[in-house]
């Protein structure tokens, strides 16, 4: 038995096949690159439809299978942006009805917590979820997920973006801004301090992001310092929330998920955390840190074996669909 | 300064290993008192570490005295020792609510979040913002009194954003650990604290709330508990 899931929550349009045993045939990613400025919703939107029956074809090309082997078809139903996610949806609702198997809707914040769990193999663990969109710290608890702690403005991943493109970067196919301030970071030298907000388990990124920004544009300090400061600070936050979901719920993993995980200073930190708690340390590895279609496939399988398939006429996308919403009765503990 | 003092031969106990700070009861004086130390990170830059650890040694005392002014009952400061991150307090005898308010009576539960939301106006209305209300920051000693401890986030703020987001907290800490009763518990709360702070301001922080939670990216359709 096999799944395919469409990912389309944003910049990334991709197409994962899983088998139901949890190995990965396929997973096959198309970033739209904007040319100026952060994400144009409709220009995405417009990328993925360019390039949908591209990577449909070359992801089953790669699982090696015919679209007739295919079971059930998953997509990510939200959150994220309404135009790119009605692309993607309308792809996963023709492939379903073309081959008359199952329609699944997935949560995207779901998707990356479980692809985190199959590629290293945690069983129970507090997540701290951390993307371009999202910054989470989630646990299972009573038959969901539950938000212990987030972003109350902008995600961690934003925050990093917005500065390296105003810095004058641009980002690439293989070099995303992350990656960026991460390797100038590594050059960096001396500390700013800069606004350390967490409220309780929220944290708050946007006057940081500003005060960042002003040091910047002063152009008294180099690129590499205000890089390290910028990371040091948001990751110290990002840690220190996790750390207080750790002792709070004395679960005994930490799993680092999404794009911002492929920072190794963020690991750094946390593994160091969660050493101290005794926990284990899983970070999910690099090719499923970013959004992608084999998280969607994988978490589709789960909800197809547990009966939460959804009409074609019913469904509809959901931009704000929250982690906490989401049954996720596969989970066991 | 007070290193030295402190550190009187009398033995040392630990209470609770916390994510930012240990908790010590200790036999001083003659009197039981809770030392709060707050432990040096190794994840964080020693620069940034200090800067955290100093900064709210210093400040947390400042705001529990400005609560206990604002008729919130706060533990005794005894002794502050900057260098060390060490506030020494009074040892307070009860329960953290958390433990307790998921097996108390309906009428009793809903008594004791009227009278919590009694002490988050009062702090509010004095400037206080908590900044970690949960209800494991609350102890509820026998004579049923609230004590609300553990202001190591706090700070003092006229922003209607602050109180927002410190009762967006209190609301969350509700939907995690008491997810059956959060919404009865919350809105007692917010109508006691409308008692104190006046039907119109409590307003505009209910207000804020959502505008916080819309802005916390996904509105959630548990927005109807307000």
């Amino acid at each position: 038995m096999y799944c395919l899931g469409i990912e389309s929550t944003a910049d990334d349009f991709s197409v994962g096949i899983v088998a139901f045993n949890g190995r990965i045939l396929a997973d096959v990613i198309s970033a739209y690159f904007p040319e100026t400025g952060g994400i144009h919703p409709r220009e995405a939107a417009q990328h993925h439809s360019r390039v949908a029956d591209k990577v449909v074809a070359k992801a089953l090309k790669e699982a090696k299978i015919n679209p007739e082997q295919i079971s059930v078809v998953a997509f990510s139903q939200g959150p994220g942006l309404g135009p790119c996610l009605r692309t993607g949806a309308t792809v996963a609702r023709a492939i379903a009805v073309y081959l008359g198997v199952p329609l699944v809707g997935v949560n995207h914040c779901v998707a990356h917590i479980e692809i985190g769990k199959l590629t290293t193999e945690a069983q129970d663990p507090v997540t701290l979820y951390v993307s371009g969109g999202n910054t989470i710290v989630a646990a299972f608890e009573a038959g969901r997920y539950r938000v212990f702690g987030e972003t109350l403005d902008i995600a961690v991943g934003n925050c990093l973006d917005v500065f390296a493109r105003e810095a004058g970067y641009r980002q690439r196919e293989g070099l995303p801004f992350g990656a960026i301030v991460e390797r100038l970071a590594a050059d960096g030298k001396k500390y700013h301090p800069l606004p350390y907000s967490v409220k309780g388990m929220d944290m708050s990124f946007s006057g940081l992001l500003t005060a960042a920004l002003n040091l910047l544009h002063k152009g008294e300090h180099t690129i590499e310092d205000l890089c390290y400061s910028l990371q040091e600070t948001v990751f110290s936050m990002l840690t220190e929330v996790t750390e207080r979901a750790l002792a709070h719920t004395e679960k005994l993993e930490v799993l680092l998920t999404g794009g911002v995980a492929a920072n190794k200073r963020l690991q750094s930190m946390l593994r160091t955390v969660a050493k101290e708690h005794g926990a284990k340390f899983c970070v999910v590895p690099k090719q499923y840190a970013l959004d992608n279609g084999a998280m969607i496939a994988w978490t589709g399988a789960l909800a197809y074996r547990h009966g939460l398939t959804i009409p074609v006429e019913k469904s509809f996308v959901r931009l704000k669909w929250r982690l906490e919403e989401v049954e996720v009765p596969w989970v066991e503990t | 300064m007070g290193g030295n003092i402190g550190s009187s031969s009398e033995k040392t106990l630990l209470l609770k290993k916390g994510a930012e700070a240990d908790l010590y009861l200790k036999e001083w004086h003659g009197r039981k008192i809770v030392i709060k130390r707050r432990i040096s990170k190794k994840y964080r830059l020693p620069q940034l570490d200090k800067q955290i650890r100093i900064y709210r040694t210093i400040h947390e005392p400042q705001l529990m005295h400005r609560a206990k002014r604002a008729g919130v009952p706060t533990p005794t400061i005894f002794l502050v020792d900057i260098e060390n991150a060490e506030i020494y307090m009074e040892y307070v005898e009860g329960k953290q609510l958390k433990q307790v308010l998921n097996n108390m009576s309906p009428k009793e539960r809903l008594e004791i979040c009227g009278h919590l939301g009694e002490l988050v106006g009062r702090l509010h209305k004095n400037m206080i913002i908590h900044g970690d209300l949960t209800t494991s920051n609350m102890i509820l000693t026998t004579n049923k009194q609230i004590i609300v401890v553990d202001f190591g986030l706090g700070e003092f703020s006229q922003e209607l954003e602050a109180r927002g987001v410190d009762l967006h907290l209190l609301k969350r800490a509700f939907e995690s650990v008491h997810f059956e009763f959060a919404q009865a518990c919350f809105s007692k709360v917010m109508e006691s604290y409308a008692g104190i702070v006046g039907k119109r301001e409590a307003r505009r922080v209910l207000e804020k709330i959502r505008e916080i939670e819309r802005r916390g990216r996904y509105v959630s359709e548990r927005k109807k508990i307000d």
